[in-house]
């Protein structure tokens, strides 16, 4: 599944970044496989989405989370 | 006996308090400029280390990484790989902050590997408690070979031991922290042995991005090296995965978190500040709020203001020795000053509110809640900053659209971002505003002048928008849209930065439309007190012999008063004035308030002063009237106010949606580094507001 797929307030385990796609930013700031994310909020009308990774907070939009693989790790919370 | 200087970079990611700690190491000693030719600000300020040395401290940008992707972060980029330039630093202050230190880290990390000597700030230390964090300084100091600064720009802990690091700065290692070329390593021995002298990270931060470096190497470097932008990419992403490895490993021996203390106070407040109803009502209540506040608080310094420029004109009349000079100041320099000078109040209430919307985190979660509803206008969530800090000025605003990854978000937004309601209109506004609006309230509390320029800043706001819808189906860019904001924790904002920030963007405010309103009111003084031909000359003479022809009962007073008019009718501005008058009379507007409309095309605050002027030379018995008073005594030939209803909204119209500030046009060439889009800007903008204000007047009059 995709970030873009989490609901709020569940966990998951960053498995790839499409490089393409995905801003280097993004990367920097912790969006990296193996970093455990959280979405905290989403905007009203679906997007964007507000995520807890690797102790940043960020906002991306829906298309950007789509790029990003990751794995539903409920257990975390 | 001062020796000895050293040179410090102030460099962090954003929202770390970089500026509290630039503020408190430097205080009021510090300047504001521009780095040259670009439009980046600059600040520079000096703190004293010892009795025998001080330091020059240069903040720079705030930047994520040494990988930029703005101008802003360039600057930083460029300045750390030049040791030519006057600025490099003989050490670097990273600024960290407790929360973030592992992302803060990793531009530690690459200004490690630039082998700069670099002190460790990490800031807001006096959270550590109630977030239940604490660190193993000397493990930390050990794995990132540096000195660490536990700081509190809050409760101003550190700053002390600090200044002792900087002041011993030679004894840091400039030993990188780890070795990053082990993502690729025949790649870069390749590089290495291609260029021994060079360092092995600056020449692998020339490839992939575009710094300044040696123009002639970076082309072999770039020829001999290159690779696909996807592997390059790919081989970022290794280098950042591989520097969080280091950091991980780092951190976890040095930094001990219990998150049974964390409070969740962030959480909550985001849960009802992004809230979907809330969100909302919260934001536009604080807005309202602004509004409100400009028009209701700063009516009491603005009135004492307006009156003490106006006995300062007749004192300066009545006490020099009569001549020339002495009307230039009376006449010129004072009214046009003080036209200026009345504003601050308002301007800086405006600075005010924008710093602490800023400095507080919570313009973030604007930028959050709007991006959805923005996109649709072909804007970013990112674009509601500079809207809403365009209230203040378009200049900063349009500056401010750098972070807007997108280009066509961001040349919607530079174009649209006029429209807001800048505190340049402010002025004009006001005075306006309280000459055609009754000082009524309505239910009590809300001034009915109040309301006015509530719905002026959402006309001005509603036009953005509207030109944004426009401009998003005209354009056509294929660009990605990337779109990462971060969220900064909340924070109670510093008293001392909300202050410093306020006393320089209303200084700057004031000296800049302050010289270009001198220089205006001297010409208008001098166009307005001389003129060609005999009947300015001999004025006197006609208005006497008119008045002794008509046969009218005046008293020396009215008669001078006649006189003056007379003069200024045939005077060089007049004779300008009525030049154009065939053009703006469809408007509603005289002669006069023609001269200040195209005055006031540099700068739209001209317009008060100039009129400001225009009354004072044309008006010899009253010198210690207000503007104010002075606009509600113009009459029409038929005897009818000048400034009627009419007429006010007219000019509020114009005012709204004409292009009339050329530093804007300025800067808008620099930020899209074409002359297409100002001059578009400017044609279609005025072209409109003429349109606007004619139909305006036509109806009401």
């Amino acid at each position: 599944m995709t970030l873009a797929q989490l609901k709020k307030g569940e966990i998951g385990i960053i498995l790839d970044v499409n490089t393409d796609e995905v801003p280097l930013k993004l990367l920097e700031m912790g969006c990296l496989p193996g970093n455990v994310v959280t979405l905290v909020q989403v905007a009203p009308f679906g997007c964007p989405l507000y995520f807890t990774i690797n102790d940043s907070h960020v906002a991306i939009r829906l298309e950007t989370a789509k790029e990003i693989e990751i794995e539903l790790h409920n257990k975390l919370r | 006996m001062l020796n000895k200087i050293i040179k410090v970079a102030l460099i962090g990611n954003p929202n770390t308090g970089k500026t509290s700690v630039f503020n408190h190491l430097t205080g009021l000693r510090q300047q504001v400029g521009n780095y040259p030719g670009i439009t980046v600000e600059k600040k520079i300020g000096t703190c004293k280390l010892s009795d025998n040395s001080k330091a020059i401290i240069l903040d720079l940008p705030g930047t994520y990484s040494l990988n930029a992707s703005s101008i802003d972060e360039n600057v930083a980029v460029e300045l750390l790989l030049n040791k030519k330039d006057i600025n490099f630093p003989d050490v670097a202050v990273v600024v960290a902050e407790v929360e973030n230190l592992k992302r803060n880290l990793l531009l530690f990390t690459q200004i490690k590997d630039l082998e700069i000597p670099t002190i460790l700030v990490i800031n807001m230390s006096d959270r550590m408690k109630s977030k239940g964090i604490d660190f193993d300084i000397d493990h930390l100091e050990r794995e990132l070979k540096t000195k660490i600064a536990l700081v509190s720009s809050r409760k101003n802990i550190g700053i002390d031991y600090l200044k002792t690091l900087i002041l011993t700065y030679k004894t840091l290692s400039i030993k990188p922290c780890l070795n990053a070329s082990s993502i690729d390593e025949i790649y870069f021995d390749k590089l290495r042995h291609a260029f021994p002298n060079q360092l092995l990270y600056k020449l692998w931060l020339v490839i992939t991005q575009d710094v300044n470096f040696l123009n002639l190497e970076r082309n072999e470097i770039k020829n001999n090296f290159t690779k696909s932008k996807a592997d390059l990419k790919k081989l970022q992403q290794k280098e950042t995965i591989k520097r969080y490895q280091f950091i991980n490993d780092t951190l976890k021996i040095g930094q001990i978190i219990d998150a049974s203390k964390a409070t969740d106070l962030r959480s909550k407040l985001d849960r009802v500040l992004t809230h979907k109803v809330f969100g909302y009502v919260i934001f536009f209540g604080i807005l309202m709020l602004i509004f409100q506040s400009i028009f209701d608080w700063s009516t009491i310094p603005m009135d004492f203001i307006d009156s003490t420029f106006a006995d300062f004109a007749s004192y300066a009349k009545n006490n020099l020795p009569k001549g020339e000079l002495t009307n230039l100041i009376s006449e010129g320099i004072i009214p046009g000053i003080g036209g200026i000078v009345l504003f601050v109040p308002q301007i800086a209430f405006l600075f005010l509110f924008i710093s602490i919307l800023e400095e507080s985190g919570y313009m973030s979660r604007v930028v959050f809640l709007m991006d959805k509803a923005m996109r649709k206008y072909g804007l970013s969530g990112k674009s509601i900053v500079p809207l809403i800090s365009g209230t203040a000025c378009a200049i900063p605003a349009i500056m401010g659209t750098r972070n807007i990854e997108n280009w066509k978000e961001r040349l919607i937004t530079i174009l649209v971002t006029p429209f807001t309601t800048c505190s340049a209109r402010l002025p004009v506004y006001a005075i306006l505003i309280s000459l055609i609006i009754p000082e009524k309230k309505a239910l009590g509390i809300f001034s009915y002048q109040g309301i006015t320029l509530m719905v002026l800043y959402l006309l001005g706001f509603g036009m953005a928008l509207l030109s944004a819808f426009i401009l998003n189906k005209i354009l056509k860019f294929n660009t990605k849209t990337y779109f990462v904001v971060e969220m900064p924790n909340y924070k109670l904002p510093l008293l001392k930065n909300i202050g410093i920030n306020v006393l320089e963007k209303t200084k700057s405010f004031v000296f800049d439309a302050g010289k270009i309103i001198l220089a205006i009111s001297i010409i208008l003084w001098f166009l307005g007190s001389h003129g060609p031909g005999k009947d300015f000359k001999n004025a006197q003479k006609i208005v006497e012999n008119d008045i002794y022809l008509q046969k009218l009962p005046l008293n020396p007073d009215a008669i001078s008063n006649k006189v003056s008019e007379y003069k200024l009718e045939h005077s060089y501005i007049g004779i300008i004035g009525k030049t154009i008058e065939p053009v703006i009379k469809p408007l509603g507007y005289d002669w006069k308030i023609g001269i200040a409309v195209v005055s006031s095309f540099a700068a739209r605050e001209v317009f008060v002063g100039t009129l400001a002027t225009i009354y004072s030379v044309g008006n010899n018995t009253k010198e210690d009237t207000t503007i104010k008073n002075k606009m509600k005594e113009e009459v029409r030939p038929d005897g009818k106010m000048v400034f009627n209803t009419a007429t006010g909204i007219s000019l509020l119209l114009f005012y709204a949606f004409a292009m009339q500030c050329v530093s804007t046009l300025a800067i808008v060439k620099k930020e899209t580094n074409s002359w297409k889009w100002p001059l578009m800007q400017l044609l279609i903008m005025s072209g409109f507001a003429y349109l606007v204000a004619f139909v305006a007047y036509q109806i009401l009059k």
